[in-house]
């Protein structure tokens, strides 16, 4: 028996073994594949030390049950790389292009999408998967393309798969490259793909940079008050760069302190995958239901496109709607290239930013709308 | 005879400039490269000609609607 106690190996079941796998599978990803190393990196690092049968790092007291009590259970990880976010984000793109908040608010419609999906699988219809209201609800937010939002809100409604939701979520921002373009190819026409927007933009002024962020927290914080602990550190964050006099401090805020949460969050986020609660038909079924929600995104904010291409007497090319996904900057770069491909002057990149930045804003207030909401169903 | 002023359509920082005033150019061939949001956008002549004047250097930054070039032809 003594054995048992001291030789890991002896303990070692083959769920952990497959979990050991995964961990390794993802930090080659991130090393060798260069797939989000900052994410996967960490978080593959993570699942391994939490799956090191006897290593105790989640049991009470362990390392990761530690970081997981202080962060995650908090909800603080999330919001601390929201205050880095938002010193990363330049706002300008959507300020110069007002109406691109439009095609961020079209784009959030996977999340709606995979929530009824969800519900429906579980416990609103056929019952195929244990998924509870709260969990469809959790599911749908990785739909925002957003890691901290999807973490925020699978969290605070307790939902049993919120360590699967979260890589689901932050694995499904490196296929955005995969996952986008043919969505956009077959709902556009080549015509529609080769529309040339005008590069210049009517400056904003520093004075409207810098009440942005603090106008963007009263109107959201008003009307969505769930949404305000993520909108108020992200414009925070916000506030810090578009000041002018706190450049020490935006800069903290972008790299040590999003640096550090990063590395503490992907960590915690791996160590809560122990083999138990991951190997399960439903974690499986929340990955297929991420690429529904990203791709049911997509389709949502190019149709939307579609529509301010026709109102606008063509003067909008449908193909930035793809980037209404907060998935920042990713998806604004893959418009930029499908724009390309189809006419190389075709320079779509700030417009794209536009509706990316305005999708970030938007899965914000849609997370904060989900939350208000779920008390009046569950 | 036209002239086209290739114009920036981003903010960025000029990379690397491929035109020289006073040479011919062919639509499609590269006039430099912007990098704009960590991405490298190729900058092409809109149509064949002599490119007339070149206002960007490599390593300068570039706002939106900034001419980069002066194609006539």
């Amino acid at each position: 028996m003594l054995e048992r106690e001291f030789l890991g190996i002896l303990a070692l079941t083959w769920q952990a073994a497959v979990m050991l796998g995964l961990g390794g599978l993802l930090i080659y990803l991130g090393i060798a594949k260069q797939v989000e190393p900052v994410l996967l990196v960490p978080i593959g690092t993570g699942i391994i030390l939490a799956n090191i049968p006897l290593g105790g790092l989640t049991d009470a007291g362990g390392f990761l049950a530690v970081l997981r009590t202080a962060g995650i259970d908090t909800e603080l990880f999330p919001l601390l790389i929201f205050i880095g976010v938002g010193a990363m984000i330049d706002f300008g793109s959507l300020l110069e292009r007002p109406y691109t908040v439009f095609l961020g608010a079209a784009a959030q419609f996977g999340i709606f999408g995979t929530f009824f999906v969800a519900y429906f699988l579980g416990e609103g219809g056929l019952r195929l998967f244990d998924f509870s209201f709260k969990d469809a609800v959790s599911i749908g937010i990785i739909g925002s393309a957003d890691g901290p939002t999807s973490i925020y809100v699978a969290t605070i409604l307790r939902s049993k798969y919120a360590a699967s939701i979260v890589v689901a979520a932050y694995s499904y921002m490196a296929l955005v490259p995969i996952i986008q373009p043919p969505i956009m190819r077959a709902l556009t026409t080549d015509s529609e793909r080769r529309l040339v927007m005008p590069a210049r933009a009517p400056k904003v002024s520093r004075r409207t940079r810098v009440l942005f962020p603090i106008v963007t927290i009263l109107v959201v914080g008003l009307i969505a008050p769930k949404a305000t602990p993520l909108i108020g550190t992200l414009m925070f964050g916000n506030l810090l760069r578009e000041s002018g006099v706190l450049e020490r401090l935006s800069q903290a805020a972008q790299n040590e302190m999003a640096n550090i949460v990063t590395i503490l969050l992907g960590l915690t986020v791996g160590g809560m995958m122990a083999a138990a609660d991951f190997l399960r038909a439903e974690t499986l079924m929340i990955y297929v239901m991420g690429v529904v929600a990203f791709a049911v995104g997509t389709a949502a904010g190019v149709l939307f496109g579609k529509v301010m291409y026709v109102a606008s007497g063509r003067k909008v090319n449908p193909l930035i709607g793809a980037a209404g996904i907060s998935a920042f900057p990713m998806s604004a770069r893959v418009v930029q290239k499908v724009g390309l491909e189809a006419n190389p002057h075709n320079h779509l990149l700030m417009h794209a930013a536009g509706a990316n930045t305005a999708g970030q804003i938007a899965s914000v207030v849609a997370g904060g709308a989900a939350l208000a909401l779920v008390p009046f169903f569950a | 005879m036209a002239e086209h002023i290739v114009e920036a359509p981003a903010p960025g920082k000029i990379l690397k400039v491929h035109a020289e005033a006073g040479k011919p150019i062919a639509a499609g061939d590269r006039i430099c490269i912007l990098e704009a949001l960590k991405m490298e956008l190729p900058i092409v002549a809109p149509a064949g000609g002599t490119v007339t004047a070149v206002h960007v250097a490599p390593g300068q930054t570039v706002e939106a609607g900034d001419p980069l070039a002066v194609i006539e032809g």
